[in-house]
């Protein structure tokens, strides 16, 4: 076993899915002669051609709607979005077509995409491509989210979202980019969530770039990490069993509070186990407002170690 | 790929205008070379994209602007703004993500705002600005005022549905906008013979029944000369698309290492600069004298040591005020 970083995981993910099916093939916006906005696709085009790694116009609708067709045609499409800002422009294909094709076609047709795309902050880029929208994507019916926040996830996911048969969004946190981790080789799934770190006081759920933050405050707290991994289908049932344990429970979630992914969790935590927790449970977000550019207002409105901290100090007050 | 030959220079503008336009350009390169510097010193984050090469279009269009005209630009436009009529000072706090800046440093380099001179942003959004445009344009149609939209952006947004569907409604609705597309021929990476079918870019407005104009970005008499009339033709008659065809001499941001383009490429557009045309133009005319140009410089220069000294001097909005202006008070 080695240690590459997550950039690195992202992209021999890509070279092993485009070096093992014919079928499959990387589309969109400067994935190839500038060699991937954040990097991720370097060294594809020269390795597989035009063809399989193909640069597209700045058409995020069209080539979105695109790929659907090919996946539709007998293709493996993955398609890269820049970021999940850009992807709105694409969000009628997304929701109307892809998430739907299925069921509205009496199961005739399915749509074996996979939509890669780059979501958070932390960066100082300012509101227009530092939002977290995977939360709002958790919405739909029809799609399958997955959240690396692992650089063996981030190594392992795109096969598994290329082997299954419908639309499976993959996000990928360029605050995560440059850490550095062990991969396997091994196959992981796309279904369940997963204990980080184990901890006997209380429950942080959590997902995406939030993780590092998570297990930092975990430390100071005996805190029992999980991370989702995938947003939708949800698998809570790590959750529920390590609530049984610490009887308390604090969600973290880069997206925006009302009618988030963390609202989603806390309700079925009511649902589920309402008779388990000693105390209500607490959610750290992002505050609500369109994420600023200076560093310190940037801070100011992420989910950070301290705020998780201090909710989780809230529960025993 | 061909580079077509330096600025012919047919019109000559009056001395003193031909002096402004220059000063503007100076204005422009030099604050830019500055946040390229300042950049690396990582006193300006996130994304940056300079003008560098492309100052003609902003000089010669924004001096054929009135002060009542809408403008709407892309995350490319630290020079529009300056030109427009906002401080040096304010654009310069804004990149340092202070709150003296111009979006109290909430938007930084991609996201410069100000009312008062009309300037409705910096859309880091390709393609985000034309509808945009294409309202405020109908709102001023609506409401018998006078002023005309220009809205800038790069040839990359001609891929957009946004595009389209803003030409259409311009057109359709007779609107008094100026579509201004600064071709730089690349869109981050991706040459604009690798992205469009229809590389004539006038042909795709004149589509949609646009009147449409075709200009050498790198000549700031030209650039000038097309605005002027773009803007008559706007509020007279209606919308128009106007390419300049310029080139960007820096990566597309801090973060491109420019793979995509041969170095000697770039070499051979830098001939076409259009500031040292410009001058070399102007002194043959005899209406500049390298003294008068190092003066023009050296203004330029002083504006910006100025507008650095007032970022460095500039506050932090405290964090407390986060939430604010998320709505508008009551
Ligand atoms: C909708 C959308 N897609 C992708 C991007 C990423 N992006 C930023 S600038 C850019 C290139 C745009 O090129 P062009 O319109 O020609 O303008 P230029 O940068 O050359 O001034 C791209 C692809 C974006 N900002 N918005």
């Amino acid at each position: 076993m080695s240690a590459i970083t997550y950039r690195e995981a992202l992209r021999q993910a890509l070279d092993e899915a485009l070096g093992k099916d014919e079928r499959v093939f990387l589309m969109g916006e400067d994935v190839g002669r500038y060699g991937g906005t954040y990097a991720v696709s370097k060294g594809l085009l020269e390795k597989y051609g035009p063809e399989r790694v193909r640069d597209t116009p700045l058409s995020e609708l069209g080539f979105t709607g695109a790929g659907i067709g090919a996946a539709l045609g007998g293709m493996r499409p993955i398609v890269e979005v820049m970021t999940v800002n850009f992807s709105l422009l694409a969000l009628d294909q997304i929701v109307n077509s892809a998430a739907l094709l299925r069921h509205m076609s009496g199961g005739q047709f399915s749509v074996p995409l996979v939509v890669r795309m780059a979501t958070g902050a932390g960066r100082q880029l300012a509101a227009q491509h530092s939002h977290s929208l995977e939360g709002w994507y958790g919405h739909i019916p029809g799609i399958r989210i997955v959240a690396p926040a692992t650089v063996e996830d981030a190594r392992g996911m795109l096969a598994a979202a290329l082997a299954d048969p419908d639309p499976v969004l993959l996000f990928e946190y360029p605050a995560l980019f440059e850490t550095k981790g062990e991969v396997s080789g091994e196959k992981v799934d796309i279904a369940s969530s997963k204990v980080r770190r184990e901890g006997g006081r209380v429950t942080i759920v959590t997902y995406g770039g939030c993780l590092p933050k998570a297990l930092k405050a975990a430390e100071e707290v005996d805190g029992e990490v999980i991370d989702l991994r995938v947003l939708r289908p949800l698998d809570l049932a790590p959750v529920l069993e390590s609530v049984k344990k610490t009887r308390r429970c604090v969600v973290v979630d880069e997206g925006w509070r009302s009618g988030g992914l963390a609202a989603e969790v806390m309700a079925r935590l009511m649902e589920q186990a309402f008779y388990e927790l000693d105390a209500p449970v607490a959610r750290v977000c992002s505050e609500e407002v369109p994420v600023p550019y200076a560093k310190h207002l940037e801070e100011a409105a992420l989910p950070q170690p301290e705020k998780i901290v201090a909710a989780v100090k809230g529960l025993f007050a | 790929m061909k580079v077509p030959p330096p600025p012919a220079g047919k019109v000559k503008l009056p001395a003193k205008l031909s002096l402004a336009l220059l000063a503007d350009m100076l204005r422009i390169r030099r604050m830019e070379e500055k946040c390229a510097e300042l950049y690396g010193q990582q006193k300006i984050r996130g994304f940056l994209h300079l003008y560098i090469g492309e100052e003609a279009v902003a000089a010669g269009a924004m001096r054929a602007l009135e002060p009542e005209d809408n403008i709407v630009a892309t995350y490319r436009e630290h020079g529009h703004a300056l030109l427009r009529g906002v401080s040096m000072d304010a654009i310069m706090a804004e990149m340092y993500g202070k709150q003296e800046g111009c979006s109290r440093g909430r938007g930084g380099s991609m996201h410069l705002f100000d009312a008062q001179t009309r300037f409705y942003g910096g859309n880091a959004i390709v393609a985000g600005g034309l509808p945009l445009a294409a309202g405020l344009a109908l709102a001023a149609k609506l409401q018998k005022e006078k002023r005309v939209t220009a809205c800038f952006f790069g040839e990359g947004a001609v891929a957009e549905g946004a595009f389209h569907e803003s030409m259409n409604l311009a057109a359709l609705w007779g609107l008094p906008v100026a579509y201004l597309c600064e071709n730089n021929l690349y869109a981050m990476g991706t040459a604009l013979e690798r992205s469009e079918a229809q590389t004539d870019l006038c042909v795709k407005a004149a589509s949609y029944g646009m009147a449409t104009l075709k200009v050498d970005g790198m000549d700031v008499v030209a650039v000038h000369e097309a605005a002027r009339r773009a803007r008559e033709h706007a509020a007279k008659k209606g919308p128009i698309f106007v390419e300049f065809q310029t080139y960007r001499f820096r990566a597309h941001s801090m973060f491109d290492p420019e793979l995509y383009r041969e170095k000697s490429e770039v070499e051979a557009w830098k001939t076409r600069g259009p500031i040292h045309t410009f001058t070399a133009r102007l002194k043959a005319q005899g209406d500049l004298t390298e003294e008068r140009f190092l003066e023009l410089d050296a203004a330029a220069q002083a504006e910006v040591d100025e507008a650095v000294a007032f970022a460095e001097a500039g506050t932090w909005e405290p964090a407390e005020h986060l939430t604010a202006d998320v709505y508008t008070p009551q």
